[in-house]
């Protein structure tokens, strides 16, 4: 109780004064309109981070699983058996479950935690605090883009439990395999449920990313130029744009395939013969959908990067106290990478057959990405050259974010590389080279954004020691997993394989694989820690007494601690500047609400 | 009981590090929140260095640990040119790699927070930006030039005197199809396929190719003879991983696919180059098909050219075995003339 007393003490004056100047403005909301359909662009944020969280434990969890059983595939384990009945007869995860967790793993981490949990979360947070708006365009349409992506997550988390089991076909979901139930147990009715969840998902999507970039557009503060904007909302400008023009693609790709799984069309599906006989369907492509399919799905690499993008440039020039370097190259690098995501999506069908000279575009626009990509690893670098750096957890996680986009981009100078992915595809190098650049590094994007932002969310601060335990323990497991996979698939190692011991080819990697195990195991647990952390500071944490704790330039920090819904008690502050003015002319920064000084020098 | 004691572990370290967490913030207040900040910084700012520093170490110990696993010499010519690719993709990017992890970690290490130190104010520099645009482009450009030189060499025709195999996926396994003496594959039509009657590919008996095709139960091929697979599926999308020929294709149900390649060691040299007594080449299926994928091997004898022509020699013709069956009730005379046929086939 003293050191509760000791910790909390010093704020009562300020927080006092807060809670009178909150009064004025409140108007009792009940708790349905509050926390369940809250029109709060604030509340939304959270909603969708905590779903997002929620879905992040228990996708994560289905990789320790599947860890489990590709580290040890001839230990048993009794407890797999009472948690997954009979997909774990004995102890051992049977290969039909093993497949249904990795592509749970895979759509739950893709969709539900890196789309909508990362951009869900921050571009519901931080568009209207950063651009000076009360709200979202429209507060209701936000609503209903979180209740469309809380009933896809009923719909995808019922699918986990019925008797044949959830899809199991891939989360890229390909056809024939994922068509016809008779090619797999999970193409029954785990399919369907699946395409449903999805369609859920696309139109919540949707639902939020028009809201987004009619927000940003149209309802910035008095002087917020979109070249004043921080590089935070540009990334979420982006991101939006490019989830409205790319997810639609996708629903008609799962449309059609909903309609050769029941309406007995054949867009997908010719020549196949299955369980004893030969299926009347002719004339359709299995490759059609592959290019409807990433049509998105190449985008939407980028949707999960951009947002964590722009929050790692936010981060590292608060914490290193410099603006960013190249403010308008970081914007033309994120321009260009989002034209460029709309053409290179067959970069991940150069062995489908396609034609070798269309291959070859594919090739050029492809490598062509890893020019803006640079440009910005550049500028992150000389960002924090010669400043001041401060190493919160959210500056750890930002340098580790560059780090790892460093080593996750390289390889896709591989993979882009069609004479290279010839031998690579579909190889565990893949594995590797997307869990770091789009898993790993978004993760850290996200971590930044979380220990950044959480003041601003929760009026407190989450627990330090615990933040940089999270930090090392998990920068140092993710590349000790994902580095020596790279070795696994330049011996041509499959992915998705449930057991590699039958082959002579790939049986070699057996220790490293069961060292891989381990620290996955380790890592998962210290997120678990992160979680704990988390909660345990939304009611217990040490509370803000200031409310600029980064001495940051931008509006969000110009809101009282607790800001209502409506954001500003009074006005909405102009803005005179770009949201960089960190230790310029001899000051350590100048928020963007200060109007330009008489001598000030121009930057 | 053991699992139980495994949780109360965890938790135990949990209940543990938290409390420690909660501790030191209690002491960081208490000793004052510039001195914590300033030792929280010397900390990190050391871990960061050190990470850098046994990063690297550790990237050279892990391929020096596994660079020995891993595939070895390409054993076909047209892998040559991926090896190659690789190389020189690996010798760029390791550069770019290395010089710009040194510069993150450095950097964030030398100019961690201090007293009295003032960030430099630093907003652009057009000269530096030119600079670091066109040396990534021009580099990407001789990768782009280099990696299509490749591509279409690997993607050409192939030569008009390459032997032709056909490899169909199926869940789960893979079955190989040689067009027998007259050189050309049969017709074949999936509605035809019939595994009881020994049918598995439905090849159509009224096409006179297809009375000489033989499917045999792995692949053969001539050493230093070009070979070009016609690919095809007769469910799911399948894909031919061939990871000792850097070569792979998918297998797409309604569209035939190809590749060749032309392989430069027999198997037997293989054992002896790999110093691996049980050294197979094999086919990996590399695109999800099922719960069986795992499993869907395949296998492939590289041999000399006296060599497969005995193996040629043994193999019975697919329509021979099938129609000697169910021809048996239906006479003696019947029979004896398939036998013919089928030793004139052989022949």
């Amino acid at each position: 109780m003293s050191n509760e007393a000791t910790l909390h003490s010093q704020q009562e004056v300020m927080h006092g004064a807060h809670d009178h100047h909150d009064h004025e403005h409140h108007h009792e909301d009940s708790f349905i309109s509050k926390y369940v359909f809250s029109m709060d662009h604030k509340m939304i944020a959270k909603q969708f981070l905590i779903t997002g969280i929620v879905w992040a434990i228990i996708g994560a969890f289905f990789s320790v699983l599947f860890r489990l059983q590709l580290g040890f595939p001839d230990a048993t384990f009794p407890w797999l058996e009472s948690i997954l009945g009979h997909w774990a007869k004995g102890g051992r995860i049977s290969a039909e479950a093993y497949y249904a967790l990795v592509t749970m793993h895979g759509t739950i981490l893709v969709f539900f935690v890196l789309t909508a949990g990362l951009s869900g979360t921050f571009s519901n947070l931080l568009i209207p605090l950063q651009v000076g708006a009360r709200d979202m365009a429209s507060p209701f349409m936000n609503c209903l883009s979180y209740w469309f992506f809380f009933l896809a997550s009923l719909v995808m988390m019922a699918s986990l439990f019925v008797q044949t089991g959830p899809a199991s076909g891939g989360w890229t979901m390909y056809p024939p395999l994922s068509a016809l139930g008779d090619a797999s147990i999970g193409s029954k009715i785990g399919v369907d449920l699946w395409l449903t969840s999805m369609a859920l998902f696309v139109v919540s999507q949707l639902l939020g990313g028009l809201n987004y970039i009619s927000t940003l557009l149209n309802m910035r503060t008095k002087g917020m130029a979109m070249t004043k904007m921080p590089l935070t909302i540009w990334s979420f400008f982006f991101t939006a744009v490019l989830g409205v023009l790319s997810f639609p693609v996708l629903l008609s790709g799962f449309i059609l395939l909903l309609m050769d799984r029941h309406a007995g069309t054949s867009f997908y599906l010719s020549d196949i013969f299955i369980a004893g006989k030969a299926l009347a369907n002719e004339g359709g492509s299995a490759i059609l959908y592959q290019h409807l399919f990433w049509f998105l799905g190449h985008p939407e690499v980028y949707i999960i990067i951009l947002p964590a993008m722009g929050m790692v440039s936010e981060v590292l020039a608060v914490s290193s106290r410099k603006p960013i370097f190249g403010y308008l190259a970081m914007i033309g690098s994120l321009f260009a990478i989002c034209i460029l995501a709309f053409l290179v999506w067959a970069h991940h069908m150069f062995v489908t057959g396609l034609n070798p000279f269309l291959g070859a575009f594919f090739v050029l626009l492809t490598l062509l990405i890893a020019v803006p990509s640079a440009i910005k690893v550049f500028n992150w670098i000389t960002t924090i050259w010669k400043g001041n750096i401060n190493f919160t957890p959210a500056s750890l996680f930002s340098i580790g974010f560059v780090s790892t986009f460093i080593s996750g981009g390289l390889t896709g100078i591989w993979l882009g590389n069609s004479s290279i992915d010839i031998h690579l595809h579909d190889t565990m190098f893949v594995i590797a080279h997307f869990h770091i650049v789009m898993g790993v590094s978004a993760f850290f994007g996200m971590f930044a954004g979380i220990y950044h932002w959480f003041p601003k969310m929760y009026g407190r601060f989450m627990n330090n020691t615990i933040g940089y335990i999270h930090f090392w323990v998990t920068m140092i497991g993710a590349y000790l997993i994902f580095w020596p996979m790279h070795y696994e698939g330049m011996a041509g190692m499959p992915r998705r394989y449930y057991d590699v011991s039958g082959w002579a080819s790939f049986k070699q990697f057996g220790g490293l694989n069961e060292f891989i195990t381990i620290v996955v195991i380790l890592v998962f647990a210290v997120q678990l820690l992160f979680v704990f952390n988390f909660f345990y500071s939304i009611f217990k944490g040490r509370k803000m007494t200031n409310q600029n704790p980064w001495n940051a330039t931008t509006l969000e920090w110009t809101t009282p601690i607790h800001a209502g819904h409506g954001n500003w008690p009074g006005e909405i502050p102009e803005v005179y500047r770009w949201a960089y003015d960190y230790s310029k002319d001899g000051r350590d920064f100048i928020p963007q609400t200060e109007p330009i000084g008489p001598n000030e020098s121009a930057h | 009981m053991s699992g139980f004691l495994a949780v109360l572990v965890v938790v135990l370290i949990f209940i543990v590090i938290f409390q420690i967490a909660k501790a030191s913030e209690y002491v960081s207040i208490l000793k004052g929140e510039k001195k914590a900040r300033e030792q929280s910084n010397r900390i990190n700012g050391f871990m960061l260095i050190a990470f850098l520093v046994l990063g690297l170490i550790g990237v050279y110990w892990c391929n020096d640990l596994l660079k020995g696993k891993i595939l070895g010499e390409s054993a076909s010519e047209q892998g040559e040119g991926v090896d190659t690719l690789i190389y020189v993709t690996l010798a760029i990017t390791g550069v770019v790699f290395v010089i710009t992890q040194i510069a993150l970690f450095w950097f964030a290490f030398k100019y961690q927070e201090k007293e009295g130190r003032k960030a430099f104010y630093f907003p652009h520099n057009n000269k530096l930006e030119v600079i670091w645009t066109v040396i990534p482009a021009i580099a990407l450009t001789i990768l782009v030039a280099f990696g299509l030189k490749h591509w279409f060499q690997l993607t050409s025709e192939a030569p008009k005197d390459a032997a032709v195999v056909e490899i169909t996926g199926k869940q789960f396994n893979w079955i190989f199809r040689y067009p027998g003496k007259d050189g050309a594959l049969g017709r074949r039509d999936f509605t035809k396929i019939d595994p009881a009657a020994g049918n598995e590919l439905g090849l159509d008996w009224n096409d006179p190719l297809n009375k000489d095709d033989f499917m045999p139960t792995e692949m053969h091929l001539v050493v230093g003879k070009p070979v070009k697979l016609v690919i095809g599926s007769r469910d799911v999308i399948h894909d031919v991983g061939l990871p000792h020929f850097r070569m792979k294709m998918d297998a797409v149900p309604g569209i035939p696919t190809t590749l060749w390649f032309t392989p430069k060691y027999t198997t037997k040299q293989m054992k002896e180059k790999t110093g691996n007594a049980d050294f197979t080449y094999e086919i990996s299926c590399d695109q999800m098909c099922g719960s069986g994928h795992y499993s869907m091997r395949g296998v492939i004898v590289v041999e000399t050219q006296e060599e497969y022509d005995k193996w040629v020699a043994g193999q019975k013709s697919t329509y021979s075995l099938t129609h000697a069956d169910t021809a048996a009730p239906a006479g003696e005379a019947k029979a004896d003339s398939t036998q013919k046929t089928v030793a004139a086939n052989i022949k």
